[in-house]
């Protein structure tokens, strides 16, 4: 009997079947437990991809229920390319639909923001622009100005405190979560991203520069999201960062 | 973009080497010996930026590079991921690594990448296949590839040839080259009962561009008998140094890589199991 890889496939990703016929041991006895070896290889290397690229949220849930889960996410959403550095796309809105955690309303956006941190890691190199640059624009062209950012930029906006959860993952000293929204800023100064919380305003001026919104637009939506928008702040926190990459003038 | 090309090294020494962990980096950097060169996953490095391929310029400023796929599925019953090959492309054109290794088995299926070398019927429907692909990827890249034997825990029924055969027709259809591990041919040999030195003496030494050693675990099948698992996460053990001693006389020396993937051990661990390779090297050498 021949066995194709529909057959092997299916097999290795359902722990209720049996070893297909046709593969054997030695003796021609059904392979049984030496199938059980690449299933298992299947299900350790994904899982162990997973708690690689989700380490807050393994930390969130715990060793034994992030394996558990991880078994039925990789089931449902193996990885659909070779590229393992961005397994787990999926990740967010499987937990927002996963019934143990449901009531569990940060994880999904914790897990965006893992998620963008690992696509920031990744993202091209791009040198940052000399802030001069901007500095010595008089400042009815600045808002005629375009702001490029670094492809390494990345903004996750939630209802829920989540830069303040990955904080305290990573630094046990960190002020506990406390219950509100917060925006993330994720930028790459060199090689390692960082994670800011934004100041009100902060996304809506970020987003609409990411959108390809002059300054001026970018500010006035910043305005309409929070009276109390601090351009020079904002800016500041986008060079520090060396987020900025780049201007573009209108001539 | 990437930019700035590394300096190109036509061929890997026939000295030890190493599979490349980021951890090492420094240690690498600043005294590697005796290891000369080294080994990386192509997956790894098909990010667009950042570290990883900050990191690989500099190494392949002073060292060989072997790029080893992990993602290609060469013996996918589907066409080659033409995406895929696209992104190795690129990988290999801007590396301009010494050498590029793939695997004799299967990863993807219906676009589910299963993260894992799976393994293949050794027919002649399997060996047309897969001779194709290996056309095609070396077209594309411009360049002969080595193919590596697998670990294998299990037989098909169907199949008709010796894996040696197999990959020694590959070869001569195709004109690539081999890798051979040792220690795969140790796993499989004692999974499927076989000899080891015969399937050593029976392999097509001449294609072989180079060696990989590795460390497997230890379990047992239904019926109580050995069953090694490749698993590339501890010390080559002293039969599989024996196998590779018997290889090395009878082959000449080659480059031989040390591949620790799992529970990565520190460098001078990982450069000890390279000083044990340098010193079977020494002996067809000198």
């Amino acid at each position: 009997m021949n066995v194709n890889q529909a057959t092997f496939t299916t097999a290795v990703l359902d722990p209720e079947t049996a070893a297909p016929a046709g593969l054997t041991d030695p003796e021609g006895r059904p392979a049984g437990k030496r199938f059980s070896v690449y299933r298992n290889n299947v299900v350790v290397s994904l899982t162990s991809a997973l708690e690689t690229a989700f380490p807050v949220i393994h930390a969130l849930v715990g060793e034994e229920f992030f394996k558990a889960m991880a078994g039925v996410f990789l089931r449902a959403h193996p990885p659909s390319s070779p590229l393992m550095m961005f397994y787990g796309t999926e990740m967010a809105d499987f937990l927002a639909d996963f019934e143990p955690v449901k009531h569990l309303g940060y994880l999904p956006d914790t897990a965006r923001l893992e998620l963008a941190l690992r696509e920031s890691y990744h993202a091209a190199d791009a040198a940052p622009m000399d802030p001069e640059t901007l500095v010595n624009l008089p400042p009815d062209r600045l808002m005629e100005t375009r702001l490029r950012l670094s492809p390494a930029v990345r903004l996750v906006r939630s209802a829920y405190p989540i830069t303040s959860i990955w904080r305290a993952h990573h630094d046990p000293a960190a002020e506990k979560p406390q219950m509100r929204a917060e925006d993330a800023l994720i930028m790459r100064p060199e090689y390692d991203p960082t994670v800011h919380r934004l100041p009100p305003g902060g996304a809506a001026f970020i987003g609409a520069l990411m959108n390809g919104n002059k300054l001026g637009g970018a500010v006035a939506a910043a305005e309409e999201a929070a009276e109390d928008f601090d351009l020079t702040q904002t800016l500041g926190l986008l060079i520090g960062g060396q987020a900025i990459i780049g201007t573009e003038e209108e001539v | 973009m990437l930019d700035a090309t590394p300096n190109r090294r036509d061929r890997l020494p026939n000295r030890p080497g190493v599979g490349y962990k980021p951890q090492h980096f420094n240690a690498i950097m600043e005294d590697a010996r005796p290891v000369e060169w080294l080994e990386v996953h192509a997956e790894n490095y098909m990010g667009a930026g950042g570290r990883p391929l900050a990191q690989m310029r500099h190494l392949a400023e002073r060292f060989a590079i072997s790029v080893h796929g992990v993602g290609l599925s060469i013996g996918g019953e589907a066409p080659l991921d033409r995406e895929h090959l696209a992104r190795l492309k690129h990988l290999i054109d801007w590396l301009q690594p010494a050498q590029f290794s793939e695997h004799l088995a299967w990863s993807t299926h219906d676009s589910h990448f299963l993260n894992d070398l799976l393994p293949l019927p050794y027919t002649e429907e399997t060996l047309a296949r897969v001779c194709e692909h290996i056309i095609q990827v070396q077209d594309v890249l411009g360049l002969q590839m080595l193919l590596e034997n697998p670990s294998t825990y299990l037989a098909f029924a169907e199949s008709q040839m010796a894996e040696t055969d197999f990959l020694a027709e590959i070869a001569r259809r195709t004109g690539c080259g081999l890798l051979l591990d040792v220690n795969n041919v140790f796993v499989s040999a004692t999974n499927q009962k076989t000899d080891p030195k015969s399937y050593i003496d029976a392999f097509p030494m001449h294609a072989v561009g180079e060696i990989h050693l590795g460390g497997h675990d230890e379990d047992e099948d239904d019926h109580g008998a050995p069953l090694l698992i490749d698993s590339h996460g501890a010390e080559v053990v002293d039969p599989v140094w024996a196998l590779y001693d018997y290889t090395i006389e009878k082959a000449g020396p080659r480059p031989t890589l040390i591949e620790w993937d799992n529970d990565v051990p520190d460098w001078p661990t990982l450069a000890a199991e390279a000083t044990r390779a340098a010193a079977v090297l020494d002996k067809v050498t000198a």
